[in-house]
């Protein structure tokens, strides 16, 4: 179900939550709602989840508008930040609550948990409680509670922000399969611009309660619109009101005069990727990006003076 | 280690402290009530003026813990998740029942509700004037136990069960409640040890009759007015007994209810 956001408004006392916000999701597609915190994106989530209700605005799910329904029957599912697991209950009885509240047959409960366990990896644990569970197993288990009810639109709201790297990593992965398997419109929050571009589809970026940008994490990052989106998707170096990105800073291998005097101050190494910290003749000081390889090529090291192309600035009207 | 010492140090407090305040105590009585042996303990209790002491402090203490747990309940609802103004005032209110000595509240409730009701209502030496003196005392144990556990229960477990289709009465019998069990049956366990033993808020406004509004606590006073200490102290037993053994219950209960919560 394709979901529709229009014109929707929502303070919390004095502070503006969210600005005349506007935005569309489409059916079966997996949209990041990118933003640092402050910027409206949970707001926005909990709105389409009918957990919030906007102060004016619109809140269509498939074409039919649910502005004023109730969360209960928007058929919506929902992860929360940190899982929100009925603590009382097992596993089983935790994925089992929308159907039971359903009033479904006892065997078709217990045939439908045994299958979303399984599609969580969770099986075998369904006697287990959640003070026994891990955070990524947890996760997993809120992500099948909300899909018990077969919802229309599955919606999470920093799902890996409470996860050691290495589960987020995964779970990262694991998402988006589950997701080309069962194609629900998925829509998830987050912060962080790296887990924005490998799992979503589309990216909708949002500052200070306004959606700044919205499109593919390649025409994002290729092509953004405005200085707030250049420097969250992606890194960048700054001169005065012109914005790069490190990687198109090419390093010559000889001054041919064509280019730019600059000096390195440091180089970090990162693994495949290396980071350079140069200081530009003017005194300007700007970082480039070059693979392994090329530093071993180039035979970078501190305190070298070499010769910089850089790329034509991007510049923002503000 | 010094932590261990301190440990030590802390347990042999403890077991001191205990000992002077509670134990030796409990063994004095003990001493006391069987002092004339079984049979005669027996006698005294089973006694129809001592039976029908113990019957009504039982009766009474269950019913007002009921409602405790009901009415003690909703108030800690809603000083916690309801906005009004006053709320604080109200909020200090619930403790006055602890500040008060229990013979004021007595008197209180007796120039209340008693003969010449400014309000109208007449319940002085009546069984409801036991449970109406009981519920005022026991007023807040209830409520301060269960609102910290309210204040502290995250609310987004019940908005993902009403995202799951939940309707608010369901979200409230299968999320909150179960949640609070713990520590509503812990504020209906100290309200029901501290109806056992009421004395003070009752003397005046049941009017002490006996087989009508004598309860336990007070028949224990006029045995010892009486110079019968054996039967004080065999009529003390037994309630000793029964809050024990309601106190064990419930505290299984409570476990029981909070093995995977906490």
């Amino acid at each position: 179900m394709a979901i529709e956001v229009r014109n929707v408004d929502k303070r919390f006392g004095d502070f503006v939550a969210l600005d005349d916000v506007t935005m569309t999701v489409g059916d079966g597609a997996l949209t990041a709602l990118l933003g640092p915190s402050g910027s409206g994106k949970s707001t926005l989530l909990r709105i389409i989840a009918g957990l919030e209700t906007p102060d004016s605005g619109q809140v269509v799910i498939g074409g039919e508008d649910v502005t004023s329904s109730a969360a209960r029957t928007r058929g919506v599912g929902f992860v929360f930040q940190h899982y929100a697991p009925f603590k009382h209950m097992s596993v089983h009885d935790n994925v089992a609550f929308g159907l039971s509240v359903r009033k479904r047959p006892k065997d078709e409960i217990a045939e439908r948990v045994k299958e979303l366990l399984g599609l969580v990896r969770l099986d075998g644990l369904a006697e287990r409680y959640p003070s026994q569970l891990s955070g990524g197993q947890l996760q997993r288990m809120a992500l099948a509670r909300a899909l018990a009810v077969q919802p229309q639109v599955l919606l999470l709201d920093e799902p890996f922000g409470a996860l050691d790297a290495q589960v987020r990593a995964e779970l990262r992965e694991w998402l988006r399969r589950l997701h080309e398997e069962i194609h629900v419109t998925t829509v998830f929050v987050t912060h962080d611009q790296e887990e924005a571009m490998e799992v979503a589809e589309q990216i909708v970026v949002m500052n200070k309660g306004r959606i700044e940008q919205a499109g593919s994490p390649r025409h994002l990052y290729e092509s953004p619109t405005n200085e707030f989106v250049m420097s969250f998707i992606g890194p960048v170096n700054r001169i005065g009101d012109a914005f790069l990105r490190p990687h198109d800073i090419q390093i010559l291998p000889e001054s041919d005069g064509t280019g730019t005097e600059a000096l390195i101050e440091r180089v970090v190494h990162l693994g495949f990727e290396v980071r350079v910290e140069l200081k530009l003749h003017d005194g300007r000081d700007v970082w480039a990006q070059v693979t392994r390889e090329e530093a071993r090529q180039l035979e970078l090291t501190e305190g070298q003076i070499l010769s910089v192309r850089l790329p034509a600035p991007r510049v923002f009207s503000s | 280690m010094p932590a261990r010492g301190g440990g030590a140090l802390g347990k042999g407090l403890l077991g001191i402290y205990l000992t002077a305040l509670v134990l030796l105590p409990i063994a004095a009585l003990l001493t006391k009530a069987s002092s004339g042996g079984t049979s005669a303990f027996w006698r005294e209790i089973t006694s129809p003026e001592a039976l029908a002491a113990i019957k009504l402090t039982l009766a009474a203490s269950a019913i007002v813990v009921v409602l405790n747990a009901i009415f003690g309940t909703i108030i800690a609802w809603v000083l916690v998740r309801d906005e009004f103004p006053g709320k604080r005032i109200v909020n200090s209110l619930i403790d006055l029942p602890f500040a008060l000595p229990t013979i004021v509240a007595g008197l209180v409730l007796l120039s209340l509700y008693g003969k010449g009701s400014p309000v109208g209502i007449n319940v002085a030496f009546t069984r409801a004037a036991v449970g109406l003196a009981l519920l005022f005392v026991t007023l807040p144990f209830v409520v301060r136990s269960v609102q910290p556990v309210l204040l502290e229960l995250d609310q987004s477990m019940e908005e993902a069960a009403a995202s799951l289709g939940a309707r608010p009465a369901t979200v409230l019998r299968r999320i909150v409640l179960p949640s609070l069990v713990p520590a509503i049956v812990s504020g209906v366990a100290l309200s029901f040890a501290r109806a056992l033993g009421e004395f003070g808020s009752l003397v005046l406004i049941t009017g002490n009759l006996p087989f009508k509004t004598e309860v336990g606590s007070v028949y224990i006073f006029g045995q010892i007015q009486n110079d019968s200490l054996p039967t004080a102290a065999a009529v003390s037993v037994a309630l000793l007994f029964v809050a024990l053994v309601v106190l064990g219950l419930l505290s299984f209960i409570s476990q029981r209810q909070s093995r995977h919560v906490l």
